[in-house]
């Protein structure tokens, strides 16, 4: 396999061609932020938090979808960079109603904990207010899409994990919803197999466990990588 | 030295950041050495007076009343701090913000209302459609987000604000706290 060697953030790196630019960053010790990437799933490229700037273009690129390539100058955290992020952090804020003091992953969010790495103390955008609803038929699970940032864990683990595909998404911008089924209520889904991956890999509030309080909903993200590597070492 | 004129103002919040601010404990004392109190609801003044240096701002901005306090506290004060997630994003407060306010006034005093069921219609202010943050209305000085901020949070920044500087908090409170 070729090998390609370029820098990031100054520092010389090399990495197999089929590696993206987050896997190269994160096997050299320098961290990306991200979102809607999850190791042990495909990536999409959704959130745009990772995004870096690469010599050559001025089109600011996502790291975890692109792959590296020889010569490759990467910069991981300019000023430029940090501006569109927080940014991104903002709009996602705005967009939905993310209510962290009541929230029943408050202290335990991805989105929260990102906001304040960033140093984002207000939202400069006009908040939206959507008219979010929140689905609670599941017998055991809660789909409240007032805390939503559609990334897409629960689609993508529920597809290449667990292989039962409940989870899409429909709609359009900020009209977008994540979906259970044909846009059933997630207790009457004939295809979900209620095994909590979605729930799981959330990064938010969005999905949790029927029973928890503000703050009490506590993800275990780590059953991914593990469970990727059996099935690995099987085949 | 003369003293820092210091006013806070509770909004539409639960009065919990002013709690925080209580919760200093003992370094109120060492704090009220460089400060002088000159509005709040831990006071007796009526009106919000002129020439205020800093200004703490609990709550969001939800009726007409708090607009018209909002544009007089920015007018009569040199800095303005949003203290707390109400002030910084409409937090609680805003959850009514997807509904209809006859929504909200019928689920409040008619639904929810044990005797005299009926929307009062005088003496309490208007509601605004939306409960939005200080911000979208006037130009805020500095966030302390955090609900409440922790009492550190708070006497961090009246210490940094009465020794001149801009307090930088990255790191020492967040939404929701």
């Amino acid at each position: 396999m070729a090998v390609k060697t370029f820098t990031i953030d100054g520092q010389a790196v090399t990495a197999e061609e089929t590696d993206t630019i987050l896997q190269a960053a994160t096997d050299a010790g320098i961290k990306i932020p991200t979102l809607c990437h999850l190791d042990g799933l495909g990536d999409v490229g959704a959130c745009r938090l990772c995004i870096t700037e690469v010599s050559g273009t001025n089109k600011l690129l996502p790291a975890c979808v692109t792959k590296v390539s020889e010569g490759m100058e990467i910069k991981t955290n300019s000023e430029r960079i940090q501006k569109y992020r927080r940014m991104i952090l903002e709009l996602l804020f705005a967009e939905r109603n993310h209510v962290c003091s009541v929230c029943v992953a408050n202290r335990h969010c991805e989105l929260q904990t990102l906001a304040e790495e960033h140093g984002m103390m207000s939202v400069r955008f006009p908040y939206q207010y959507p008219n979010t609803t929140v689905d609670a038929s599941h017998d055991w699970f809660i789909l409240d899409h007032n805390r939503c940032v559609l990334c897409t864990r629960c689609v993508r683990v529920c597809d290449e994990v667990e292989g039962a595909h409940v989870w899409d998404v429909m709609g359009r911008g900020t009209n977008s919803r994540v979906i259970t089924d044909l846009n059933q209520p997630w207790g009457d889904s004939e295809t979900c197999t209620s095994c909590s991956k979605c729930v799981q890999v959330c990064p938010t509030g969005a999905l949790s466990s029927k029973g928890k309080s503000v703050a009490e909903m506590v993800k275990k993200r780590d059953f991914l990588p593990y469970l990727m590597a059996t099935r690995e070492e099987k085949i | 030295m003369s003293k820092v004129r210091l006013a806070t103002v509770w909004m539409d919040g639960c009065s919990g950041c002013h709690m925080s601010l209580l919760d200093m404990d003992e370094r109120l004392i060492d704090l009220m050495q460089h400060v002088d109190l000159v509005y709040s609801p831990l006071v007796d003044t009526k009106e919000y007076p002129e020439n205020v240096d800093v200004v703490l701002i609990e709550g969001a901005v939800s009726s007409e009343e708090d607009v018209e306090k909002i544009h007089k506290i920015r007018h009569r004060s040199k800095l303005v701090v949003s203290l707390g997630d109400c002030a910084v994003t409409s937090n609680v407060p805003g959850m009514r913000n997807r509904f209809k306010i006859e929504d909200v006034e019928h689920r409040a005093y008619i639904e929810n209302a044990q005797n005299n069921q009926h929307v009062p219609r005088s003496v309490i202010p208007k509601m605004l459609p939306h409960s939005r943050p200080v911000h979208e209305f006037v130009k805020v000085d500095l966030f302390v987000p955090g609900c409440p901020p922790e009492a550190d949070t708070i006497f961090f920044t009246l210490s940094e604000l009465v020794a001149g500087r801009m307090p930088d908090l990255t790191g020492k409170t967040y939404f929701g706290a």
